[in-house]
């Protein structure tokens, strides 16, 4: 199916070059660094590659990983949204206002507690709206999507801190008279009981039934992180959709001209990022049974470096999902591997910040190079067809 | 060789401001035949096909489409007609492979949401092969690293693949070398002879000699002559396009 069979004579049949295996190389680079950093870190502690800790990577990684989608959306028609941090601190605020002190509706007297589901509906709707505020600042008054979402970053963050006036939304377990309890399980909880794995774990034979015990336990945030990514990965690759995302960052003035609703797919991809920034501020707020404010500052800076460290260029139109969620794993062990090794918060700041550096690095030398093998081709068929007509 | 205009543009107008673009311009394309559309830089070339592709309204005047009147108020409505335009940046996504650029905007879906990849891209290869389309390497490479020539014929292999009964070619030469030139105006011979009406802007005479039927020359938004390509010499269009014959410019005869 990959390959046109009547439109195509000879030249079928090419070894590789060497800048071939140099073009995989560079392509693969996040897998070979995930694979470098795990190998490495795996030598240093024994503890790193135990399911128990993969787990543990895991949950930090969902939150990156999160995010990392709703960004690659938007960098792949060549925008960006810096607003993702203040959306996970919004929506926090919103779904633990909404447990502890339900929608108070001064007017009728009432005050309305909402089921957990309902919680969580509202507020992935709620980064919808503001993703969907975004995409219409940017195509309808025609905003660079830098000072867009930065107007955002500012916006939400202020709207997040005037719901509480600046306070934290602590013990958010609901009460059974209102009937709005459980929450807390959506950032820690499992499908199977932790202590029913554990007591299997413990019973059972060898090594490896209990390391497959233990991923038995998977907590429902690192769930959440798959099923988006099934999503995501599907929606880029397989739908016009995706396939518009990519022509858009392509040439977004050919894309109009074919047809494309440039304007409504750019609202949708930030409305994506809306809705995974809520979800990521759904988990976090779970996870701490709590509602912070600051909740979610620096989160877009983490969400972009896991995106371009996954092979997605800032420029728009090429990269992946599969690529961001590596590039999400890439960080998630070199952080948890560098606590684990022992380097002081200080160095791994450096480190990270390097290691992003250089992923773009090597970013560029790609995109030369392929800019080179593009070039190439070109000459050779100019020759060959210059050959033929002479 | 039919009589009648496919398209048949009668007085149309068109003012940016200050700008006069165009005043009161016909314009006719015929099935079969190749019309050139020629004159200098803002003689109203590119204001004319824009109105026509409805990328924005003519003051005035009417559109007659096989023998009815028709209104174009956007791209979706010429479209629908049959009239593809091939702009001069080739309206090609570089990073997309061919298959995906013929059909971008109107992805074929298989099951709900899915692209069809399979459907697509045998109706690319027919296209391209009922074109004589013959030297790509693949429908699945990306069209950054096809030739110039490459990318036009894939341009107007989309234009063309929509039973489309008219096609714009807005410059389509005007960056190839030689070799690249002659294959582009061999597929625009093809295209005519396949009985589609193509209207072709260039800057090149010599071009426009080897290929077109008629010649219609705009000059300053007055549409100056009509030309029977048979009929005439290259010296006379380009009197015609520099210092205008202008029987139709008032107060200049």
């Amino acid at each position: 199916m990959n390959q046109a069979k009547t439109a195509t004579p000879a030249k079928a049949s090419r070894s590789y070059t060497s800048t071939d295996i140099q073009q995989i190389l560079l392509q693969a680079r996040a897998y070979i660094a995930l694979i470098l950093v795990v190998a490495v870190f795996s030598f240093l502690s024994e503890a790193f590659l135990t399911p128990a800790n993969i787990i543990i990577v895991a949950k930090q990684v969902a939150i990156n990983a999160i995010l990392g989608i709703g960004m690659t959306f938007v960098i792949l028609t060549g925008g960006i949204d810096l607003s993702v941090g203040s959306i996970v601190g919004l929506t926090a605020m919103i779904a633990g206002g909404l447990i502890n002190e339900g929608l108070v509706l001064p007017y009728f007297g009432v005050i309305v507690y909402f089921h957990v589901w309902m919680i969580i509906l509202i507020s992935l709707a709620l980064g919808a709206v503001v993703g969907m505020v975004n995409g219409l600042i940017i195509t309808r008054f025609n905003v660079a999507p830098f000072i867009a979402t930065l107007g955002m970053l500012y916006v939400a963050r202020g709207l997040a801190l005037l719901r509480s006036d600046g306070d934290t939304y602590p013990n958010l377990v609901g009460r059974p008279e209102f009937g709005n309890q459980g929450f807390p399980m959506l950032g820690a909880g499992t499908f199977l009981p932790t202590e029913i794995v554990n007591g299997w774990v413990h019973s059972a034979q060898n090594a490896f039934m209990a390391g497959l015990y233990t991923f038995l336990a998977i907590p429902y945030s690192v769930w959440i992180m798959i099923v988006f990514t099934l999503i995501a990965a599907f929606v880029a690759a397989k739908t016009p959709f995706g396939r518009q995302v990519y022509a858009i960052g392509g040439n977004e003035r050919a894309a109009e001209l074919s047809g494309v609703r440039v304007n409504r797919v750019k609202v949708i991809v930030y409305m994506i990022s809306g809705v995974c920034s809520a979800m990521v501020g759904l988990i976090i707020a779970s996870k701490l049974v709590a509602a912070h404010p600051a909740t979610g500052v620096f989160f877009e800076l983490n969400a972009i470096a896991v995106v371009v460290l996954g092979g997605t260029s800032l420029m728009g139109g090429r990269g992946n999902i599969g690529g961001t969620i590596i590039g999400a794993f890439v960080i998630g062990a070199l952080s948890t591997g560098m606590v684990m090794v022992g380097v002081s918060s200080f160095w791994q700041q450096v480190i990270k910040g390097a290691v992003i550096v250089l992923a773009v690095i090597v970013d560029q030398m790609q995109a030369r190079m392929q800019e080179r093998v593009a070039l190439q081709q070109q000459q050779r068929l100019e020759l060959a067809t210059q050959t033929a007509e002479g | 060789m039919s009589e009648t205009p496919i398209l048949d543009v009668r007085g149309v107008s068109k003012r940016f401001g200050a700008v006069q673009a165009l005043t009161n311009v016909d314009f006719q394309a015929r099935s079969g035949e190749v019309m050139a559309l020629v004159g200098d830089n803002g003689a109203g070339k590119s204001t004319l096909i824009k109105g026509i592709a409805g990328i924005y309204p003519f003051d005035g005047g009417e559109i007659h489409f096989e023998g009815k009147k028709v209104n174009i108020h956007n791209p979706k409505d010429s479209a629908a007609l049959g009239i593809e335009v091939v702009y001069q940046d080739l309206a090609l996504a570089d990073n997309l492979d061919v298959v995906a650029n013929m059909f971008l905007g109107r992805e074929r879906i298989q099951k709900p949401w899915q692209l069809d990849e399979a459907s697509m891209e045998k109706a690319c290869i027919e296209t391209l092969v009922s074109l004589s389309v013959s030297t790509l390497r693949s429908v699945r490479q990306a069209v950054a690293g096809l030739s110039g020539g490459q990318r036009q014929a894939i341009a107007v292999a989309k234009a063309v693949m929509w039973n489309s009964k008219v096609v714009i070619l807005d410059e389509p030469t005007a960056a190839l070398g030689v070799a690249q030139t002659r294959q582009v105006l061999d597929l625009v011979k093809r295209l005519a002879q396949q009985g589609l009406a193509v209207v072709i802007i260039s800057h090149n005479l010599h071009d426009i000699f080897e290929v077109a039927d008629r010649i219609t020359v705009l000059r300053l938004g007055y549409k100056v002559k009509e030309f029977l390509t048979k009929d005439t010499t290259q010296q006379e269009v380009v009197h015609a396009i520099t210092a205008g014959t202008l029987e139709s410019v008032p107060g200049m005869v």
